[in-house]
């Protein structure tokens, strides 16, 4: 377990490299802001999934989720002829973000069930509420108030070469607010420790006091809740609602949380880590036309950065281990 | 006499049918230091669990302090001053040190925020109670098994204990540092703490304990003062039974030599190592933990393969890099750690015990010969004496013993010519383990060729007829067991 | 036998197949809910013979995937190696086709050959990275997946492989004597095998106690790497059968088929009773649960007042109810995580 963002953000920085060396559009500003632009989403479901990943679960549901509750949303919202603000459909979704998550919650923390089987079933669940109780259609049209949070800018960014320029969304402010937020609570509130003691183990968490149950109930609450901010950010920045859209990410965003040094059994990881490893993985989806390669290969290229990144991981755990071993084997025999 | 400070009356517990406490007590005086002892199963963690506030008894009562404990939960008992110190220490591996110190603290006084410069300075404040000198940054899992109970008793000295229950404290444990164990456990008598150590291990119970309780089948057996127990007597209350004193004695020993290993090194673990070992001998390795001799178990089964050197057997030079090339040769290894290493027990005792030969057992194409199979797994079930109503039922269904004669037997079912058992009785009741010990020396004279790596001296001396010993991997002595004697063998050690 | 031996000879067999119990009691009680409300238009031949020639789609890749769990993995890659095989087999097919569009009589058997030992090849490759790499299955699968499928997006440009010769489809969407389907023979076909492997092999009992302790198994003299490498080849070949038959159901191929089917084929598995962690499960089970499903979605399409679209709450729900069952039943929690 030891500290792997330094080696992270090497990879990460070498790529963008790279890609400058190839294309000289890297470093520039409206690339870098198409970038950040194209975390928002992605960073945010990491920070749900990372969470969950370090108290030694797992969360293939939060798609379904956010797909659930930005199309109630903006479906309801709608209907209703809604014209105000962005505060009333975030306070909605989150709301509704954290019902879905108590779902989750109760399963994994009050019945202690693996959380991939539950999390799947509540996928599924998710799913069929929205395309069949709710019937979900695309909506091209989404309330004005939505409309203007998607559209409105923190600033421009113009690429002095080429003249293109790129928004830098008023929504990249959640993400960096979230994080914040996720940060202090695990370095510096006991539910924070709690998650990473459960990981580690649970039943030594038990023993020490933790009320495991109620934790990992209320930590699944606060991804729904994460989940649902994610989706009607989505839906804003997007100008319509697709349903299905989101459908199939998770796969995608648990990659990029392993690649950045969060062990898939729990205990170890660090929010900086899941963000840079989530990063490499929006780069190399988003940067395939500069470094000259069609798009079509984009598949092929995340699946083999999946299995370089994983492999090297598993390699450095392995010789850890063995390095762990060896040092206690030679610190004895110089006692003896 | 002193005060009691913990009264356990006439306590009864049963799970699901299974009448687990059948009226037992137990007395501790302040500042005393008390040894728990019984076979696997005769219901000592279940009554700890009891004094705890995990479990709560059918009937019966706890007196702490002369006042009874009704129903206590086990964050009442923490506050009452009682701490478990649970086998697996209960730490947090992911955490760092001064974490996992402080975290029953600051939780037991419901914070919410955390401050790291407190948490800090209750863990030097931790530490200093039995001068643990450890870097209080350090991740837990880099620290050795010694300091993770280190870490376990500090932590369990930060909330006033007056009573700490240790759980077969010693296991892991080098001999240096269950000394150091001993001193610290003196240490806090000194202080007014009392301890209640679980061990089945009699040396210790006469090393450190003043008073002694023995459980044997959910009853109590005995209790008293250890200045009138002796090894015989431990033995019949353990087990109800009389155990002679058999040392092992090999009736026919092979002309030519078994196994033969010539300067045998693994790097950084040990190095030229060599011995012969013939037909119908039992040899023990023995040294501290960090000897070697667990990694020449591994050596000599393929597990870690041997850097440099040469394995003959039967006179031939053979190669052993993988278990499956020990096995073609005919040599088996009971490994150290039985519930992770030697055995699969949420799966049928008779899987587990045919495992090893299961290629034997077919026709074509891997296929199973059913007929072959069940004959097989019966025979083995029935020789082995291992106890069960259905070998189809899981191999967590057997008692501790058992456990280690599903192991023997799915190695034995292979027509082994070398068997190398590590740590054959660790854990082990003393009735298995003369049991274990009497298969041995049948298989010994039936042919086989036996070495028994073992720290534990008594078990090595009665039952091999020579003993090495390893330290800092290397050879430094060898001898007839004979002529051996514990002190001696371990001055060599140390 | 005395009536108290075959008693208790009845009670054992309930005990040790609870999780089979209940699947069978939910599935009769559909059935007979089914003949109560639509028997018509439920219990015809033609509905059961839709099923049947529709199921064997993804009920191939569920057996794959439930090998690999038993070994305490999974396989996220199977519906890629799925649609790589069917492309692949698809352009085969396409090139020797003849002029007027037949096939000459070794096309469609050679077809299935190499679509196989692609799978195998493929599953190898998955099965290299769990047991040389020591990369965790789920992570390994989840990248040979993205692999996969960018290989086969690459391939046909991202668009669909069609225009077989019709011929294919024709034969695998045939019914042997009008009655039984074809890809139901083939599914049954891989099925025993499977079922002979797991309960008459020694592969069988090896791969369960690999599953339940990977390192007692070493321990043991096992062979893990090769255990696990055959197991992802054997998946990687169910795969590949699988993707055949979704050629010939759809008379196409693409990139992106069955998406769906990845994370379903997992839920119909843990319906069966495999545990994700490893040691456990039976076919009889994972058969069950395929055949259960398909009998709730093809009933609520005769509910033309229920969307097709709960059939994805029914089986969340089912899934969790059955594991809430579990939950109740069962002395010991089957899915206790195993600490070391």
């Amino acid at each position: 377990m030891r500290r792997n963002e330094p080696y992270i953000f090497l990879v990460v920085l070498a790529l963008c490299v790279l890609i400058e060396i190839r294309s000289g559009q890297f470093f520039t500003a409206n690339n870098l802001t198409d970038i950040a632009s194209a975390m928002i989403v992605p960073g945010l479901f990491a920070v749900g999934a990372f969470m969950v990943i370090v108290s030694g679960g797992i969360d293939v549901s939060f798609p379904a989720l956010a797909s659930l509750t930005s199309y109630a949303t903006t479906k309801y919202l709608l209907d209703t002829g809604y014209t105000g603000g962005i505060w009333l459909p975030i306070v909605i979704s989150l709301a509704l973000g954290a019902l879905l998550g108590a779902f989750n919650g109760i399963f994994i923390g009050y019945f202690s069930l693996p959380a991939l089987i539950v999390t799947l079933g509540t996928s599924s669940v998710f799913k069929g509420v929205m395309q069949g109780a709710l019937n979900s259609v695309q909506l091209a049209v989404i309330p004005p108030g939505m409309r203007e949070f998607g559209t409105s800018s923190l600033f421009v960014a113009t690429n002095s070469i080429s003249g293109l320029t790129s928004r830098m969304p008023v929504a990249f402010l959640a993400l960096l607010i979230v994080n914040g937020l996720a940060f202090l609570m695990l370095r510096y509130s006991y539910f924070g420790r709690g998650i990473y003691a459960i990981g580690g183990n649970e039943t030594s968490a038990v023993r020490a006091g933790f009320n495991t149950k109620r934790g990992k109930f209320f930590l699944y609450v606060i991804v729904g809740m994460i989940a649902s901010l994610a989706g009607l950010i989505r839906t804003c920045m997007m100008q319509q609602n697709h349903p299905t859209n989101m459908l199939g990410m998770e796969m995608n965003i648990i990659a990029g949380v392993v690649l950045g040094g969060t062990a898939i059994k729990g205990g170890a990881g660090s929010l900086s880590g899941a963000a840079l490893g989530t990063l490499l993985i929006v780069i190399v989806e988003n940067s395939m036309i500069l470094l000259g390669i069609p798009t079509i290969w984009k598949s092929v290229f995340t699946g083999a950065l999946i299995i370089i990144g994983t492999g090297v991981s598993a390699f450095q755990v392995l010789r850890a281990n063995r390095i762990t071993k060896n040092r206690i084997a030679w610190k004895e025999m110089s006692k003896a | 006499m002193a005060k009691s400070l913990l009264r356990a009356v006439d306590i009864h517990k049963s799970f699901a049918g299974v009448h687990a406490l059948k009226g037992v007590s137990l007395e501790i005086a302040a500042g005393e230091i008390h040894c728990l002892a019984g076979e696997n199963g005769c219901g000592k963690s279940t009554l700890i669990k009891i004094i705890s506030g995990v479990y709560q008894p059918d009937s019966g009562d706890i007196e702490f302090d002369g006042k009874i404990l009704g129903k206590i939960t086990p964050i009442d008992a923490i506050m009452l001053g009682i701490q478990v110190i649970y086998q697996d220490f209960s730490v947090f591996p992911n955490l760092t040190v001064m974490e996992n110190l402080a975290l029953n603290t600051e939780l037991s006084q419901k914070r919410k925020i955390v401050s790291w410069k407190r948490i800090r300075e209750i863990a030097q404040t931790a530490v200093k109670k039995i001068n643990f000198d450890v870097d209080l940054d350090a991740q837990v899992s880099t620290l050795s098994v010694a300091q993770k109970q280190m870490v376990a008793i500090s932590r369990a000295l930060m909330s006033n204990a007056r009573l700490i229950i240790m759980d077969e404290p010693t296991t892991a444990l080098t001999k240096k540092e269950v000394q150091a164990l001993f001193k610290i456990i003196l240490q806090l008598k000194a202080q007014g703490i009392s301890i209640l150590f679980v061990s089945h291990k009699l040396n210790e119970v006469f090393e450190i304990s003043e008073r002694f309780t023995i459980f044997r089948n959910g009853e109590l057996v005995q209790t008293g003062s250890t200045a009138d127990l002796d090894s015989a007597k431990f033995t019949y209350y353990m087990t109800g039974r009389e155990f002679g004193k058999k040392n092992f004695v090999p009736e026919t020993i092979g002309e030519e030599p078994l196994l033969e290993v010539r300067d045998l090194t693994l790097d950084g673990y040990f190095e030229n190592v060599s011995f012969t070992l013939r037909a119908g001998e039992i040899i023990g390795v023995t040294g501290l933990l960090d000897s070697g001799r667990s990694e020449l178990a591994l050596s000599l089964f393929g597990i870690r393969p041997a850097s440099s050197g040469d394995i003959l057997l039967k006179g031939k030079k053979v190669s052993i890099k993988n278990p499956q090339d020990a096995v073609r040769h005919k040599i088996g290894l009971v490994p150290e750690d039985r519930l992770s290493e030697g055995l699969f027990l949420p799966q049928s005792i008779q899987d587990n015990v045919i495992i090893s030969e299961i290629d034997r057992l077919t026709t074509t194409l891997g296929l199973f010969d059913r007929a072959k199979r069940e004959k097989e797994i019966l025979r083995l079930v029935s020789d082995f004496a291992i106890a069960t109503p259905d070998p189809r039922n899981a191999c967590q269904t057997l008692s501790g013993g058992n456990q280690q004669r599903v192991v023997l037997a799915k190695w034995l079912a292979c027509n082994l010519d070398v068997l190398v058992l590590s740590g054959p009785t660790v854990g082990v009741d003393i009735g298995s383990k003369h049991d274990i010990h009497a298969i041995l020396h049948d298989l010994a004279r039936n042919g086989m060729g036996i070495i028994i790596i073992s720290d534990d001296l008594p078990e090595v001396i009665e039952n091999c007829s020579r003993v090495i010993v390893l330290k800092g991997g290397r050879i430094v002595h060898e001898m007839d067991a004979q002529n051996a004697n514990e002190q001696q063998i371990l001055a060599h050690m140390m | 036998m005395s009536t108290q031996q075959a008693g208790s000879n009845l009670k054992t067999l309930y005990t040790r197949n609870r999780h089979i119990w209940r699947l069978v009691i939910v599935m009769l009680a559909w059935i007979v809910f089914m003949a109560l409300t639509k028997f018509n238009k439920f219990y015809t031949l033609i509905n059961f013979q839709t099923m049947a020639s529709q199921f064997p789609e993804f009920g191939l890749m569920a057996l794959g995937v439930m090998l690999c769990m038993i070994t305490g993995g999974i396989d996220l890659s199977a519906v890629s190696i799925a649609n790589l095989s069917a492309i692949l087999m698809g352009f085969l097919l396409k090139s020797i086709a003849q002029a007027d569009g037949s096939l000459p009589f070794y096309a469609i058997p050679l077809m299935f050959a190499l679509g196989m030992v692609l799978g195998a090849v493929l599953g190898a490759f998955n099965g290299l990275l769990v047991s040389k790499a020591h990369i965790p299955p789920i992570l390994a699968t989840l990248g040979t997946s993205e692999l996969f499928t960018g290989i086969a997006i690459v391939f046909t440009n991202g668009n669909a492989v069609s225009k077989l010769p019709v011929q294919y489809a024709l034969s695998i969407n045939n019914k042997i004597g009008g009655l039984v389907p074809v890809q139901l023979l083939i599914f049954i076909a891989m099925a025993l095998f499977i079922w002979v492997l797991l309960s008459r092999t020694t592969y069988g009992t090896k791969i369960y106690l690999l599953g339940t302790n990977a390192e007692a198994a070493r321990f043991s003299g096992l062979k893990n790497d090769r255990l696990l490498i055959k197991t992802y080849m054997i998946s990687g070949v169910c795969a590949a059968l699988g993707g055949l038959i979704m050629l010939a159901n759809y008379n196409s191929a693409r990139a992106n088929y069955g998406s769906v089917y990845v994370l379903q084929c997992v839920l119909i598995v843990v319906l069966g009773g495999v545990s994700p962690l490893g040691g456990r499960g039976r076919i009889s089970g994972v058969v069950l649960a395929i055949f259960l499903l398909r009998m709730l979605e093809t009933g609520i399409n005769r509910f033309p007042q229920i969307s097709s679209y709960y059939i994805s709450l029914i089986w969340g729900s089912v899934l969790i109810l059955v594991m809430v069952l579990d939950y109740f039943t069962e002395r010991r929690h089957p899915f206790r995580k195993r600490r070391s």
